[in-house]
């Protein structure tokens, strides 16, 4: 890299450069160091090195147990079919909410983002409840099987493949397509031929995240899964928060950390191969509006229909209806009116209303943080520098950002209270709740990096090779050719920040103070009560996350929308 | 995280929190260079400040109105900060020894205060007024409230079927209750972790597996936690369960009761139970160990005791306090809950588990 940008400094005569790429380095990677990278090696540290001396009698015994490679299995094989049936039925989700317009479109693009945010704890039970013997769907079943787990994986992830490749489809300039099927090809051979390949860096991008997502799935595994299934996750989580096997808890966190780097860069590789400049158009002028005659808008607008009626109305309707019942079963208003409460018996020490202050005054400086940070890397990133080294530099750090994704927030958060250890102006940062959005961010950012990346990666470097002949500077460049398209990103990408944070529990439980506890941690503890007046707050806070999460992305959409008009 | 609402406190702004993260990461740097001193570098002596950590787990509750008189008397501030459940709450303290995260500690349970005291992360102290009763472990651990973690029964499914209600462990493992029981993963949960240790007190460390083998035989179902069990199978928590007798705790007939007030639809099986104590101490290593004893009294305190059950669901350690009202009629404890030796579930725990598992998942 340095060879690399000290020549390109030379030839275009501008010291700054380097500077400003060192700074666009620097940031982000201090920031994955101290908060993630930090912790997570001082608490495996802790587990290898106990008492000073090394203690390595932990990988033979780990690695030698069935069971170690029975959950390594199971992991891979449900995160492999949840990613799978995520993008599966993400595809056509994408192409009816970005290609084709039609009324209610807004509010169905920001529903299809809410099972993301929703705790794990509430959406297990939602989907016990269908799938248990009395339930609605008993009859499937599926109660403890893997095929529950999956489902309720791509319940929560379908959304990230979503947006993710909505994102590039609906900017895919569609004269490329009309001229294939003008020289006669079938619409199938287009999509397969001409826009399957453009999209490709999208979809692996999304696939590569929700893969982590569902290697990383903790609370869905545990209820719907019982006690038969487990992942190295929850291995990790029950070893470190209930046995405090620290011991068997760091050589699973580094399996962990092996099998999913290895299967990061597995999905490096396909991209890698796929990358091309792509000719994107304003994204208004894509979308047709669905016509209901012709059959191919017709198919998919039903398969989208049965994908969003089955997959999220089902469940979350029943969690929807409960949240309007009575204790003495008739409807109402009650379990809202309580939100402002601290709860049957007081199961609260903040009431709801409290509670989603916090969490919305949270996101918003999670959301920042990893704008900033995330936004940083994904520059970087997307640019090819033409030395070797360089490139697998850029690779790897591309790579790096997306391991927080992957390593459990058990193993940062218990990493936090090893590191963190000296008070910081009298403050001690472990209690003082302040590390709440900057874990949050580490988390956020590996998803603003995957939606602004293929969008800043689809530029053609032409433009910018342009602009520089023409005398711009790499600032100028940056301002003119990079900012304008990759804003067109950042309101999704800040959509999805806000929603990473607002859902977000694993981390914030440990770091959260009692009286700062965010809107999941409160519902967590409402659920976690006996009394029906507890329960249906329970839901009720639910259904206020949910209507939080879809009126920010689609405020986020708006935000898109009107900055992207105009240009290009 | 921020202290962004606090119950006593004012609003922290978003740019107070991004420049407190900046410094967070310039000051996080720092000290991973040096490993720098503990010298009070960080701006004097904490005591002289008065405020005072409580680290809890996070079923932690009690009325704010206490916790200001409490520091109007004692001139100490009172910081809360929780940690997750009780064995994550333990596990914490340990791994934090020798920096703590706070100066007092509540919500060790019996079944990790060995391992909290042979990890040493808490000091001997006393409390001079210790009620009747009210058993200190290792001179250092001291009770403040209890609660007995029972299978509960669904009266109005029995009363409708005309099944006698269970009275006994061993009843659950009868035929005629075959598929009615839930119960939760002791491995994940804490009342599972407790419905063990009642069949290891009630059957022996040689007989419990005998046990929960005629258990699964009879259709016993696990559901990971608590909330998992009660709202989605348990038919007495009204939500379409359909299991009638489900682990839960001797208080929570005490949610169940009719609208007039005279009668609960649930009970608990008293002769199922196990005790869980939870206990109070002062960190060792602490900043304010004065304002950390200061601290234990107060829970002990006639008022706090009393807050006890409205507040965090558990029976006071002081027996001589007035238990509410449809406490005393619906939630009675167990006369003789069945016991297991803590410094014995701390050495045996993961080992009891493993067989568990062995047993109940093959």
């Amino acid at each position: 890299m340095d060879r690399d940008s000290s020549r390109l400094s030379l030839r275009l005569g501008l010291k700054p450069a380097g500077l400003l790429w060192g700074t666009a380095v620097a940031v982000p990677l201090g920031f994955l160091m101290i908060f993630f990278a930090w912790p997570v090696a001082a608490l495996v540290a802790r587990g290898l090195v106990p008492d000073g001396v090394l203690d390595l009698t932990g990988f033979t015994e780990v690695l030698s147990s069935p069971r170690t490679w029975r959950l390594v299995g199971l992991t891979l094989t449900q995160a492999v079919l949840g990613t799978a049936f995520s993008v599966l039925l993400g595809l056509p989700l994408a192409y009816l909410l970005y290609r084709r317009s039609f009324p209610g479109r807004t509010l169905v693009r920001g529903l299809v983002t809410v099972p993301f945010v929703l705790p794990a704890v509430v959406v297990g039970v939602a989907f016990r409840t269908l799938f248990a013997p009395g339930g609605t769907l008993g009859f499937l079943g599926l109660e403890e099987s893997l095929a529950g787990i999956v489902v309720a994986l791509v319940f929560f992830n379908v959304s990230v493949v979503v947006r993710t490749v909505g994102g590039l489809w609906e900017r895919l300039d569609p004269r490329t397509e009309q001229a294939a099927a003008s020289l006669g090809a079938s619409p199938v051979r287009v999509f397969r031929t001409v826009t399957l390949p453009s999209l490709a860096p999208a979809i692996s991008s999304a696939a590569s995240v929700v893969f982590l997502f569902c290697a990383t799935a903790f609370g869905v595994v545990l209820v719907l899964g019982g006690v038969r299934y487990g992942t190295i996750e929850t291995e990790i989580w029950t070893r470190t928060t209930q046995f405090l096997d620290l011991r068997a808890a760091s050589v699973l966190s580094i399996l962990q950390l092996v099998v999913i780097s290895a299967a990061l860069a597995v999905s490096a590789r396909a991209r890698r191969r796929r990358e091309a400049a792509l000719r994107l158009v304003p994204s208004r002028g894509a979308a047709r509006p669905l016509s209901w005659r012709t059959p191919a808008d017709l198919t998919v607008a039903l398969v989208g229909a049965a994908i969003v009626g089955g997959l999220m109305v089902l469940p979350l309707a029943g969690l929807v209806a409960r949240s309007f019942r009575e204790p003495d079963g008739s409807w109402g208003l009650g379990n809202y009116v309580a939100l402002g409460t601290a709860g049957e018996r007081n199961a609260l020490v903040v009431t709801v209303w409290e509670a989603t202050a916090t969490s919305l005054r949270i996101a918003l400086v999670a959301t920042v943080l990893s704008l900033v940070v995330g936004g940083l890397v994904a520059l970087v990133v997307s640019r090819r520098p033409r030395a070797a080294g360089a490139r697998r530099a850029v690779g790897i750090l591309d790579g790096l950002f997306m391991l927080p994704l992957g390593v459990s927030a058990v193993t940062v958060g218990f990493g936090f209270l090893i590191t963190m250890d000296q008070p910081v102006l009298g403050v001690d940062l472990r209690t003082s709740g302040l590390l709440v959005p900057v874990a949050q961010a580490v988390v956020a950012v590996p998803l603003v990096v995957r939606t602004v990346l293929p969008v800043l990666r689809a530029i053609d470097p032409r433009l910018r090779e342009v602009a520089a002949v023409l005398g711009s500077g790499p600032g100028r460049v940056l301002r003119t050719v990079d900012l304008p398209i990759a804003l067109r990103s950042v309101g999704l990408a800040t959509g999805f920040a806000f929603a990473v944070s607002l859902g977000e529990f694993g981390a914030t439980s440990f770091l959260a103070r009692p009286d700062g506890a965010t809107l999941p941690v409160v519902i967590f503890r409402l659920i976690g009560r006996p009394g029906a007046e507890n329960y249906g707050m329970a839901l009720a806070a639910s259904v206020v996350l949910a209507a939080l999460t879809a009126t920010v992305m689609m405020v986020a959409e708006r935000l898109r929308d009107e900055r992207a008009g105009g240009e290009f | 995280m921020l202290r962004l609402s606090g119950a006593r406190g004012g609003t922290v702004h978003a740019g107070t929190v991004a420049g407190a993260a900046a410094v967070a990461l310039l000051a996080a740097g720092c000290a991973g260079g040096s490993g720098s001193g503990d010298s009070g570098a960080d701006g004097g002596d904490p005591s002289a400040s008065g405020t005072v950590t409580l680290v809890t787990h996070d079923s932690w509750a009690l009325d704010d109105k206490l916790i200001s008189e409490f520091e109007q008397e004692s001139g100490l501030t009172v910081e809360v900060s929780a940690a997750g459940d009780a064995g994550t709450l333990v596990n914490q303290l340990v791994l934090t020894k020798d920096s703590p995260l706070g100066d007092a500690v509540f919500g060790i349970d019996n079944t990790f205060a060995s391992r909290a005291l042979e990890a040493g992360v808490v000091e001997e102290y006393t409390p001079a007024d210790l009620p009747d009763g009210a058993e200190q472990v290792g001179g250092a651990l001291t009770p403040i409230d209890q609660g007995d973690v029972c299978v509960n029964a669904d009266e109005t499914w029995f009363e409708e079927s005309g099944l006698e209600v269970p009275k006994t462990l061993e009843d659950l493992a009868d035929p005629e209750y075959k598929d009615l029981l839930v119960v939760t993963n002791p491995a994940t949960s804490s009342p599972g972790l407790a419905f063990l240790l009642a069949t290891i007190g009630a059957f022996g460390e040689d007989g419990f597996e005998d046990y929960w083998a005629s258990l699964v035989d009879n259709g016993v179902r696990v559901a990971d936690s608590w909330e998992d069990a009660y709202y989605v199978d348990f038919s007495g928590a009204g939500e379409g369960g359909e299991r009638p007798l489900a682990l839960s705790y001797a208080t929570s007939p005490a949610f169940t009761v009719s609208e007039d007030g005279s009668e609960t639809t649930t009970s608990a099986l008293l002769e199922t139970c196990f005790r869980q104590v939870e206990y109070a101490g002062v960190l060792a290593g602490a900043d304010n160990p004065e304002g950390a004893r200061a601290l234990v009294d107060f829970l002990l305190t006639q008022d706090v005791q009393a807050a006890l059950p409205e507040s965090m669901y558990m029976y006071p350690a002081d027996s001589s306090v007035e238990l509410p009202k449809d406490w005393q009629k619906f939630a009675p404890q167990a006369d003789a809950p069945f016991e297991v030796e803590p410094a014995e579930v701390s050495e045996h725990r993961d080992e009891w588990i493993q067989r568990w598992t062995e047993t109940v998942v093959g």
